[in-house]
């Protein structure tokens, strides 16, 4: 087993991307990305990685050779965030409609106006209806993880899409941390050569991303949707197989504390550790509260989401961006979930919450304000969401 | 932050936990930035930034006349400072109370490095003042971060070791 080694997570995650024997990065460097990419170009630079590094001059052009790239059957990275993803977000619907399974890794920004540079969850949201797998990091190490997953999940014949890694960025992205790298023979035992279904090939022709007139685009956004759906299952059964090589067990719902809490936290992403905090806080006050997280958002994982909540008499609903001016809809997460909800006809207390707006902390304090403003309401007196931390 | 990198290196290549991170708006050299370290004998699970800090290290002495840099400062804490002033003149100028770590970083480095930037200097003082970490561990995180001008920090880290004072609040 290799060893725990203190590394800036942005580093970590490159070595590991570099690990996989990936063929192509193409990117252009944002803050809080910034580390990851460049960290890639030293270690093709250095003859460390056999790889083609494209510096290319935009965001838009870092998909574009991107998708070039794997439709002629590389493996291939790219990274980014925040604006720089909203520049490329025309790309990126085209690379999983073309079934490319491009890997990106997403150091969650805000997206400007106020221009910031720092962590929410506004970049995850706007690739959320992109049709790529969405796979949500706790911690350093699951930042590398889930980049090594992603190759195996979007490469696998059954799935065939691109994913994107998310890492909160500077809140994950630029931790020290200390965190285990595998090894590359563990890793390429895990993650085998690429083999494309079907590649740009001189010798064998073929059209990729043709037009779709009205007779057949319907049936292809069915398919595309299908196939994401239908990754779900695959993903599980990829986790476990990771777990079993690795050691590191990976759900596609994670809970803590959370089977007889009364109270449940739901959240996704790197505070999930400072709500940690806070539950071991609260259950030593003897207070029965526990946090469900959300590792995978698309495909949503509603299913396993309400069992994993279904016991709870109220819920604390964690957003890091709002969906504007949408009358009494909550923030995206609380969507999802209360449309679950609805369907199974199920009606705890809930209480949505935004918080960490553009890099604002959330503190231990914070969670157990948020616990306890939802244990104590009346049923009916919460609003649809509320923003916290916030100065009136 | 290259110190609170070092610092949190430092504790995990001696088996304890740490996690180190920034606080910093767009970069520019110079500019004032906070960088939070914690270091743990058991796994670190949280993300908030450092409240009530132990130890605060103020690498550059023009920020006490724009910081109150004890604010929050956990009892029995220590500020470690680099300073050419006497701790008695520091808490006449400043007000601090808290117990003291003084040291001529800036100096340090110049004589050392030939540039003032302090940030491996400080660390010999925290080691000395708290023994949070070993000066011996510092090492290897130094030479991989620094290479060819590695010896100059390890000396700038070792002399400061020996030349911080400190003195109980």
């Amino acid at each position: 087993m290799s060893k725990q080694i203190g590394i800036e997570v942005s580093l970590a995650v490159a070595e590991a991307v570099g690990l996989c024997d990936v063929d192509v990065v193409a990117a252009y460097p944002i803050t809080p990305q910034t580390h990851i990419v460049e960290h890639l170009s030293e270690l093709v630079a250095d003859g460390h990685l056999d790889a083609e590094f494209v510096p290319v001059e935009s965001e838009h052009s870092a998909m574009s050779a991107c998708i070039g790239s794997s439709a002629a059957g590389a493996r291939t990275f790219t990274s980014t965030c925040s604006q720089g993803y909203a520049l490329m977000s025309e790309l990126c619907y085209i690379a999983s409609a073309l079934r490319l399974p491009i890997v990106m890794a997403v150091a969650n920004r805000a997206l400007s106006a106020p221009i910031n540079i720092w962590n929410d969850h506004a970049d995850l949201m706007y690739a959320r209806d992109t049709g790529w797998i969405q796979l949500i990091s706790e911690s350093g190490q699951e930042a590398v993880d889930m980049s090594i997953l992603g190759f195996r999940i979007g490469e696998d014949k059954r799935v065939l899409l691109p994913v994107q890694v998310n890492l909160d960025g500077f809140t994950l992205s630029h931790f020290i941390e200390p965190l285990t790298i595998p090894d590359a023979a563990d890793i390429k035992k895990f993650l085998p050569p690429y083999k494309p279904a079907l590649r740009l090939d001189p010798d064998n022709p073929a059209t990729l991303g043709p037009v779709g007139m009205p007779d057949i685009y319907t049936e292809a956004r069915k398919a595309q949707d299908e196939a994401l759906k239908a990754s779900k299952p695959i993903i599980a059964e990829i986790f476990k197989e990771f777990g079993k090589q690795f050691g590191r067990h990976y759900n596609l719902v994670e809970s803590y504390k959370a089977e007889d809490a009364e109270t449940i936290i739901v959240i996704m992403g790197s505070i999930a550790q400072t709500a940690m905090t806070a539950v071991d806080h609260l259950r030593s006050q003897g207070k029965k509260v526990g946090i469900v997280r959300l590792r995978v958002f698309r495909p949503f994982p509603g299913a396993e989401l309400f069992n994993a909540i279904k016991g709870a008499k109220n819920l604390v609903i964690l957003d890091r961006v709002k969906s504007f001016g949408g009358g009494e809809i909550s923030g995206p997460v609380a969507l999802e979930i209360k449309s679950v909800l609805y369907d199974k006809q199920h009606h705890p207390k809930v209480g949505n919450f935004l918080v960490g707006l553009g890099g604002r902390d959330v503190t231990v304090q914070n969670f157990e304000e948020m616990v306890e403003r939802v244990a104590s309401a009346k049923i009916g007196d919460l609003p649809a969401y509320e923003f916290i931390n916030v100065r009136e | 932050m290259t110190s609170a990198e070092l610092t949190a290196l430092a504790a995990i290549e001696e088996g304890k936990f740490a996690q180190a991170f920034p606080s910093f708006g767009p970069e520019r050299r110079g500019a004032p930035v906070m960088a939070f370290v914690r270091v743990s004998e058991t796994p670190i699970v949280t993300r908030e930034k450092v409240y009530e800090p132990n130890i605060v290290i103020v690498l550059d002495p023009t920020l006490l006349k724009i910081v109150n840099v004890e604010a929050g400062l956990q009892k029995g804490g220590i500020v470690i400072l680099n300073t050419s002033k006497s701790v008695e003149e520091i808490r006449k100028e400043t007000g601090l109370k808290a117990k003291l770590a003084t040291v001529d970083a800036s100096k340090i480095a110049m004589e050392t490095m030939r540039v003032p930037i302090t940030n491996t200097t400080m660390l010999g003082a925290l080691v000395k003042a708290t023994g949070l970490i070993q000066l011996a561990g510092l090492s290897e995180p130094i030479k991989h971060r620094f290479g060819p001008i590695a010896e100059k920090n390890i000396n700038a880290c070792t002399r400061a070791f020996e030349e911080t004072k400190v003195v109980e609040g």
